[in-house]
């Protein structure tokens, strides 16, 4: 444990730590592009050169092991000229299209050089020509001109995604990152390089051009793609969706948990955000003769708690079937238990579809169920198959089946639904089965409320709301209430707390 | 002082390649002599009493580098043999390799003895065609004659000798380059430490020696480490191979002992200048050190007189420059090289060699500004003691040293726009 010194300050740090680590401890940020905690060290960039007492020549901090007594400082004036320098030779390259740059505003060019640089420019000389914006993998583009050559992206493919896509090409000032002969960068973690790239290298296809990243608000979310939970940030833009085909996500960034995720995510988690802005359910609906129409919420929800109401009334709790979705957070799943289980006494209500597709399952951070939320359902008390209810349609035992999100992808099940005498469907989402029910109500996704997800191995996180519901949607802890209330099982908890 | 011949006893001699005629002539003697009489902590300590210094360029002393290897390791250790010889104006280990390819092999038994190690590479530049069938050719001869193999000159000793060629890049010629390269990587040299002595080659303990250091070690062991101590100068042990080109009339690779005065080595040994003209600079160590200027020429060669001269002894390529080279212009050249050889790894060689280069091929087409030298005097400061390696010094130090000794040229090309050699020739005062 030793303790040194770092801009006169001490600090003490376990063996092994580095100068840049015990500097961060100290709350003193020191520049750096080529050093990521997440990945080995190249030692390259040397934007993070500090003075140390007894070490003539500069050291780059992070390589450098804190030693008992060190004596570190971090803005000596040689310092200060020397990251200067390294700023200088990084830019007397660099095309400088800020303008016209996706990374503009969150670029660690641009703000190192407000920080650190503020030299006056004096490289007169043509640039190295390379080349410029071109996509290398079906997320990621690249500009091999904007590029420092940091290698993040390169060791990142060596070793956390291991796909060994990229590597370093020629040599000197004519150095370009580029992708190995026949690889495309096409992988299950792709989207991960774009963000541990400093500069404007490497860009998301999926986001370029559609937004200047000074007007994305952004809020902590949890990924809803499958139980892992991966920790992320939603980052959207409600007032200039004109921009970008009236989508208010417009991207999402992975959030550091050292338990679930550390620094990445997954391409599916980080792309996979379309659904909340597209085909979305934006009203109630009910079917009469000539099919589905639009209704407001009170004739929905009568006409749904009357349907419950008279199931119950003639053939009783066995009647209705519930099938909730892994889907909900807890607090949603906690009211539907209430209502469905406690109150109403339901018997047949599955959480399962045994007609979703498990998905590519890794030992990074993928899970085959792609579900954000079973073990919480699992632990609320949602079990079952909704198989077992379907059997039950089609003989005749259930009347009323209340679906929450599910798609059941299959003509055989889609066909026995038809059959349902009344199918409510709650969720989000157009799809097949949402299409055939006789009331269609609209629930909100992660990103427009506030809730729990329990992932895969029994850790709860929260998520908060990011946007308003779309259209007149609702959450679907306050469409639970309010039903509860039509069919006079009022539920104990108020509105406010089930939405906590 | 006279021309010794330890190194360089065959040079020339058509036979001498010839396993058969050189162990006729002393080939293995020093081999065969250590294993009769010495225990391998005795070898290193005769190599350290020798004063013998690494001569690729540091010049490290070459026992104490092999003192730093782990005794007890579980992991085998390996020599590697730094035959990149690329260092421009730098070519003696050439000579070494195809004239007298067994002293290297003899040379490589007493390390690899000293050390404990039972394999060695010899990384020999890809530009070495000749060398490369020479030296092969000779390890080929040895294995059949037994020499090397499971049973080292007969002894209960293990040694295996590759030849890995390198592919092309100067950076290859910096050790850890090297060893990547070596390893089948792109020749990026490695943060240090650790240092190969500790973790080299594959992760293992490494001893890196250049060619010739290697060579002198067979007649360390016939004469003792005292022997050669006594024939050069204080720490600088023995003689080197000095390659002399550029403006002299006898350009070539000498042998003299350390301390030797630069100035015997350019008149006397060198023949002097080509017609007798005037002597205006001196690279004393290849185009990584800085330049001498004329009135330095009595700076006695070895590795301390030449740092305190705030230059290097190097490799001991020696390029005189007489007064009608237009300093401008071979400043330009060597930058030129830098700029082409930087691997490209850390930020301010790769921007700062092409920087420079650019900077200099504007001055030298007549765009020049005087301004431009403050932007090179301000990058020379920049690109020093901040790279990973040695190769972002060596572009800075010419490029420092060249505007502090010439300036007058290099003001009279910036601001005439010509240069100031090419107009006085003009005016025909200088053929």
């Amino acid at each position: 444990m030793p303790t040194l010194t770092i801009n006169e300050q001490e600090v003490t740090v376990e063996n092994g730590t580095t100068v840049i680590e015990a500097a961060e401890k100290l709350g003193i940020y020191i520049p750096r592009y080529c050093y990521h905690p997440g990945l080995s060290l190249a030692g390259s960039c040397r934007m993070c050169l500090v003075e140390i007492e007894k070490i003539p020549a500069l050291q780059i901090s992070c390589y450098t092991v804190a030693q008992e007594g060190m004596s570190v400082s971090t803005d000596s004036q040689r310092v200060k000229k020397a990251r200067q320098a390294m700023l200088e030779f990084l830019l007397s390259n660099h095309p400088l299209d800020c303008p016209v740059c996706d990374q503009s505003g969150e670029c660690d060019l641009q703000n190192f050089y407000m920080e650190f640089g503020r030299y006056d420019s004096r490289f007169l000389e043509n640039k190295v020509k390379k080349k410029k914006a071109f996509p290398i993998g079906p997320h990621v583009m690249l500009d091999q001109e904007r590029c420092i050559l940091c290698t993040r992206c390169v060791r990142y493919t060596d070793e956390v995604s291991k796909s060994n896509e990229l590597g370093v090409f020629n040599r000197g000032a004519h150095s370009v990152i580029d992708l190995h002969p026949g690889k495309t960068l096409d992988n299950h973690y792709s989207g991960n390089v774009i963000d541990i790239c400093p500069v404007g290298a490497l860009t998301e296809r999926e986001f370029r051009f559609q937004c200047r990243v000074w007007y994305l608000e952004t809020q902590d979310s949890i990924c809803n793609g499958c139980s892992r939970g991966c920790n992320i940030s939603l980052h959207f833009n409600t007032s200039r969706s004109h921009k970008a085909g009236g989508k208010r996500i417009l991207r999402v960034k992975p959030r550091y948990n050292p338990d679930v995720n550390h620094w990445w995510i997954c391409d599916y988690g980080r792309f996979g955000y379309e659904f909340i802005d597209q085909n979305r359910i934006e009203s109630p609906y009910v079917k009469d003769s000539s099919g589905l129409q639009m209704a407001d919420w009170e004739t929905a929800l009568e006409k749904t708690a009357q349907v419950i109401k008279d199931s119950l009334e003639t053939s009783g709790p066995e009647s209705v079937g519930v099938v909730v979705s892994p889907q909900l957070s807890n607090e949603d799943l906690q009211l539907a238990h209430e209502l469905f289980v406690e109150e109403l006494k339901l018997t047949n209500v599955a959480v399962e579809n045994p007609w979703e597709a498990p998905g590519v399952e890794d030992d990074f951070l993928l899970k085959a169920d792609r579900n954000p939320n079973r073990k919480g359902a699992k632990k609320i008390g949602f079990e079952g198959d909704a198989q077992t209810i379907l059997e039950k349609v089609s003989s005749g035992k259930v009347k009323v089946l209340y679906l929450f999100w599910h798609n059941f992808d299959s003509k055989e099940a889609l066909e026995l639904l038809q059959n349902v005498e009344h199918l409510i469907f709650q969720g989000v989402n157009w799809h097949q089965t949402a299409e055939v029910a006789q009331i269609v109500l609209p629930g909100v996704t992660h990103a427009e409320k506030d809730g729990t997800f329990t992932n895969f191995e029994g850790r709860t996180q929260r998520f908060q709301q990011a946007l308003l519901p779309i259209g007149d949607a609702l959450s679907d802890s306050e469409i639970i209430v309010r039903l509860a209330e039509k069919v006079g099982h009022p539920l104990s908890v108020s509105l406010k707390e089930a939405a906590v | 002082m006279p021309i010794v011949k330890l190194v360089s006893e065959y040079f020339g001699n058509e036979e001498a390649r010839n396993l058969k005629w050189r162990l006729e002539h002393g080939g293995y003697e020093g081999a065969r002599k250590m294993f009769r009489e010495m225990e391998p902590s005795k070898v290193t300590e005769e190599v350290i009493l020798s004063n013998l210094r690494g001569l690729g360029g540091a010049g490290f002393p070459a026992g104490r580098k092999w003192s730093f290897v782990p005794q007890n390791t579980d992991k085998p250790k390996y020599l590697t043999v730094n035959a990149d010889e690329a260092e421009p104006g730098t070519f003696k280990d050439r000579y070494i390799l195809e004239w007298d390819p067994h002293r290297l092999i003899e040379g490589i038994i007493i390390c690899c003895y000293a050390v404990g190690i039972h394999t060695a590479y010899i990384y020999i530049r890809g530009e070495y065609v000749r060398p490369f069938e020479r030296m092969q050719g000779a390890i080929d001869e040895a294995y059949e004659a037994g020499i090397l193999g499971e049973k080292t000159l007969g002894q209960d000793f293990k040694l295996d000798i590759f030849v890995h060629r390198g592919a092309g890049a100067y950076i290859c010629g910096e050790e850890t380059g090297l060893l990547e390269s070596l390893e089948g990587k792109k020749g990026w040299p490695r943060l240090k430490p650790p240092f190969p002595a500790l973790v080299g080659a594959f992760g293992c303990p490494t001893v890196i020696n250049n060619v010739e250091t290697i060579s002198h070690l067979p007649n360390i062991m016939m004469k003792g480490g005292q022997w050669f101590a006594d024939l050069g100068c204080e720490r600088n042990g023995g003689s080197r191979l000095f390659a002399l080109s550029g403006c002299v009339k006898n350009p070539g690779v000498y042998e003299l002992p350390l301390g030797t005065p630069l100035r015997e080595l350019i008149y006397e040994h060198g023949g002097g200048i080509l017609g007798d003209r005037k002597l205006k600079g001196i690279i004393p160590g290849g185009t990584s050190a800085a330049v001498l200027s004329a009135d330095e020429v009595d700076i006695p060669m070895e590795f301390e007189s030449l740092a305190r001269a705030k230059s290097m002894l190097g490799s001991g390529a020696v390029i005189v420059l007489d007064e009608t080279v237009c300093m401008v212009k071979a400043l330009h050249n060597i930058e030129n090289f830098f700029a082409h050889e930087s691997c490209g790894q850390c930020t301010p060689c790769r921007e700062g060699t092409m920087w420079v280069y650019r900077i200099l091929s504007r001055i030298v087409d007549g765009a020049g500004t005087p301004s431009d030298l403050e932007t090179l005097k301000a990058l020379a400061e920049n690109m020093s003691g901040t790279s990973i390696c040695a190769l972002c010094e060596g572009a800075a130090m010419p490029l420092r040293s060249f505007l502090e000794k010439y300036p007058e040229e290099f003001e009279y090309y910036v601001t005439h726009k010509r240069s100031m050699v090419e107009d006085l020739q003009k005016d025909s005062v200088l053929v």
